[in-house]
Parts: C-alpha cells; sequence; structure tokens
C-alpha cells in the first residue's frame, strides 16, 4: 500500500487551524499569536528544507555526508540545549557540555543500534541513521535542556543551603547531591512517563508513521520498542554525563560554589 | 605555634589582614555594615576566593582537603540552612562526636527536638539549633557571625556561658562578629573594627 501524498492545500487546511487558534489568542490576550505564527512557519521551512535534504542524502548514500550531517544535527541540538537555559555558564563551556553529553549518549547509542541490533548494511545508511539518530538527539535534548536549566538554576536559589552544607565539612558532591540528584529524575522523568504510557494512552509518532507508511502494525511496534529503549538509555546518560559536568564547573578546586561563572538572566 | 594565623589575607578587594589567635582566645570582630565581617568569615572558612593563607596550628589551609579544613574551622553563619525534614537528620551523630543532649538541655529544648520539623522552628530556635550542629563536631576554630542576633536576653546569656566554657575546656579558638560592644567585651579578650583594608583595635 502506497502512503496517500498530501497536496499543499490539506497541509493549508491543517495551517489555518493554527491560524485560528493565534486569532483566538489574540482576542483573549494570550500575546502568542505573534510566536505561534513564527514556529508554525520555521517548521514548515526547517522540514521541507531537510525533506530535500534527506531526499538527496537517500540517493547519494555517502559516508561523509552522513557525518557531516549528524554532526549539523548535534551542533544544532547542543544550540536548543544552551539557549534554552536561565542561567547559563559562561563562555564557550556551557554549549561545549552540553554538546558533548548528547554527543557520547546520542552517538555511541545510534551507533550500537544500526550496528548490532538493527544490523543495516552499511551501518550508516541514510534511511535508518538520520532518522534514528534524529529521533535520540530530539529525546536527549529535552532531557539534557530540562536537567541543566534545573541544576543552574538550583544552585542559584538554593546557594546558601549548598554553602551551609559545605560549612558543615560536606564535600561538594553530597553537599550538592539532593539538587543534582532532583535534576537528574527531572531530566528522566518523561522518557519514563512515555514508555509507561505507550500503546496505552499514546500511539508513539514513529510507529504512527510507518503504520500509514505500510508496514504491519507488528514491525512497527517491534521498532517502536527499540527506539524507546534506545531514547530511554541515551537521555538517561546524557542526563548523568551533563549533570555531572555542569556540577563539576560550579564548584572550584578548593570546592567552593563560584556562581559566578554563570551568566545573569536578562531582566525582562 | 597553635591558634589561628591570618596572614596577608585579602578578598573581594579587601585587606590585607594580618591577625593571630591563640588556642582558647576569643577574638571580636565589629565594623560597619557591609565592611565585609562576614567575608572575611567565609574566606577564613575557604568558602571564597582569597589572596593570603589561613594557618592552623602552623598548617597552612591550602594543604588540608577543604572538607576536612572546614570541619576544624568551623563556621556558624548568620543565618542557618536546613535542607531535611525534621531536625535530627542534620546532625552529624557518629560515634566519635559528642552527644548533643547535654548541649541541647542548656539551650532550653526538650529531649524530643531531634523529631521537631524544620518547618515550625523559630528564628531563635533555628540559630540555637546550629550552634549546636556547629559544636558537636568539637571544632578548633569557631567563626561565630552574631551568634546571639535573634536570641532573647536570657538565651543570650547562656549561649556566651556556654562558648566561654568550652572554649576553655576544648582550646577552642574563636572569632566572634558583632554590632554588639558591650557583648563582645564580655566575651572576647581582644576587638577588632574591621575597615577595608585593616583591622583596627579597639579599646574597651
Amino acid at each position: 500500500m502506497d502512503v496517500i501524498s498530501l497536496s499543499a492545500f490539506d497541509l493549508s487546511l491543517a495551517a489555518l487551524l493554527v491560524l485560528m487558534l493565534a486569532f483566538t489568542s489574540f482576542r483573549i490576550g494570550l500575546g502568542l499569536e505573534k510566536r505561534l505564527v513564527i514556529s508554525g512557519m520555521r517548521m514548515t521551512a526547517q522540514l521541507l528544507l531537510i525533506g530535500i535534504v534527506l531526499k538527496y542524502l537517500f540517493a547519494n548514500a555517502n559516508f561523509f555526508f552522513v557525518v557531516f550531517m549528524s554532526f549539523c544535527m548535534l551542533a544544532i541540538a547542543g544550540y536548543e540545549v544552551w539557549a534554552r537555559q536561565k542561567r547559563k555558564l559562561r563562555g564557550r563551556t556551557g554549549y561545549l557540555i552540553s554538546t558533548g553529553s548528547m554527543l557520547v549518549s546520542s552517538f555511541v547509542v545510534a551507533f550500537l543500534a544500526l550496528t548490532i541490533m538493527v544490523g543495516v548494511d552499511p551501518w550508516y545508511t541514510p534511511q535508518y541513521a538520520i532518522p534514528l539518530l534524529g529521533m535520540l538527539l530530539g529525546n536527549t535534548m529535552n532531557g539534557v535542556a530540562l536537567a541543566s536549566d534545573r541544576l543552574t538554576t538550583g544552585m542559584y536559589n538554593q546557594r546558601g543551603m549548598v554553602e551551609q552544607r559545605l560549612l558543615l565539612g560536606q564535600d561538594w558532591q553530597e553537599a550538592s547531591g539532593d539538587i543534582r540528584r532532583d535534576c537528574m529524575r527531572t531530566g528522566m522523568i518523561p522518557i519514563i512517563n512515555s514508555m509507561a504510557a505507550a500503546g496505552v494512552v499514546s500511539l508513539p509518532g514513529m510507529m504512527t508513521g510507518q503504520i500509514l507508511g505500510g508496514s504491519s502494525p507488528l514491525d512497527a511496534v517491534k521498532y517502536q520498542i527499540l527506539i524507546m529503549f534506545l531514547i530511554a538509555a541515551g537521555t538517561g546518560f546524557g542526563v548523568v554525563t551533563a549533570i555531572w559536568l555542569i556540577s563539576r564547573r560550579l564548584f572550584d578546586d578548593r570546592q567552593r560554589l563560584v556562581l559566578d561563572c554563570l551568566v545573569s538572566p536578562k531582566a525582562d | 605555634m597553635d591558634g589561628l594565623s591570618l596572614v596577608n589575607l585579602s578578598f573581594l578587594g579587601n585587606g590585607p589582614y594580618e591577625l593571630t589567635i591563640q588556642s582558647g582566645e576569643c577574638v571580636g570582630l565589629t565594623g560597619k555594615s557591609g565592611v565585609g565581617k562576614t567575608q572575611l568569615l567565609r574566606a577564613v572558612a575557604d568558602v571564597i576566593a582569597h589572596g593570603g593563607d589561613c594557618l592552623l596550628d602552623g598548617t597552612s589551609c591550602q594543604l588540608m582537603p577543604p572538607p576536612e579544613w572546614r570541619k576544624i574551622v568551623a563556621m556558624v553563619p548568620a543565618e542557618s540552612f536546613w535542607w531535611c525534614d525534621s531536625v535530627g537528620a542534620h546532625f552529624d551523630l557518629q560515634d566519635e562526636h559528642e552527644n548533643p543532649i547535654d548541649l541541647l538541655e542548656k539551650l532550653d529544648f526538650s529531649s524530643d527536638v531531634m523529631n521537631w520539623q524544620i518547618s515550625r522552628l523559630s528564628t531563635g530556635e533555628r540559630q540555637r539549633l546550629a550552634l549546636v550542629r556547629s559544636l558537636i563536631t568539637r571544632p578548633k576554630v569557631l567563626l561565630l557571625d552574631e551568634p546571639t542576633a535573634s536570641l532573647d536576653i536570657k538565651m543570650v546569656y547562656v549561649v556566651e556561658e556556654i562558648l566561654a566554657e568550652r572554649s576553655s575546656r576544648y582550646n577552642t579558638a574563636c572569632i566572634w562578629v558583632s554590632h554588639d560592644l558591650e557583648q563582645l567585651s564580655r566575651v572576647a579578650e581582644r576587638v577588632f573594627r574591621l575597615e577595608p583594608d585593616g583591622l583596627v583595635k579597639e579599646d574597651l
């Protein structure tokens, strides 16, 4: 069964719904109309662009193209994580930490999946590699962004408590332990929840796509299970790495809490 | 050499400060609000970056792991912080540490205080409990930041008495920060006024 192709008119109808929502937002003074329209347009442009890129990539399964594309995705994900934080680490460190933690988690997990579990030949076949990495990065990005943001704001807001614990002779790991664990939980809860709800409450997007594309539901489900496990592992290890690296930066070699390495948020 | 020495200590653009406190001696520290009294204590406890050095019995702070230094040179901040729900969870009740029962009793707490909820404590109760929390590990140096600021006059005297008794029994050196010169003349052998560029001896 072939997928029914969508026409530009079909998409415009769906876009009309968002325009109606924007109008509602304007009428009830939500102030979200501009952002709704702009992100809607961004999404359309980005996806159309990636469609063209992927079409080209699939036609020329070149190793270097795939790697280049992967690193572009990683760089953008790292920027998104960095941009979403209220109190950022000063300088390039913050960006390098978020990118680095996604690199070790998402890339390693994606590589394992491609070589061992899916076992596609060659392992960088773009039809498999790019969507897999994209789903991993997207989810890891959310987890890492949530957890990092919570860590830096938490340390800032609870600096008195952390310093009190240092004064009582606790080392930096113990003094910041509660906050760090809390942040890791925050980063991992969404994927744990979506594993729990998968199939019962929600039909995950990838599976839905595969079924629409004509795969048998059982094949689609098996891929979804694989992806869920990969995302959980990738997000979890990414969050743990990011929290460790950031909290290490927040204490100096004499185990003092140094918050001047955080940039104060601009006043709104 | 016994006691605490601040050698060329500077922090946040203040200093340098020179001060030597013998074991068992209490030095009072006063000065205008915002001149850096609390920051000086924080520098000595090594929780803020500083120039110069602090020595305890001749050993530099740099040569000790920070948690160990802060256990021996214990600062009791003016505002205490509590991170667990119950009082007892904040006390490091190891065998080698002192049992807090005597101190708590002297400070007018009943025996079930360890089960109290932190959220129900008054400011004065917090201040007294924070003091006990730092005393039971028997630090060699106490850095007290307005330790009686939220206490009623009866409790002020009790705290002064407890600290005096302990400093003679355990030979604790002490820096006592306060705006109350009368109190400092009671508790301290020497009193200094902190200025941005040095310490000035106060005649009492």
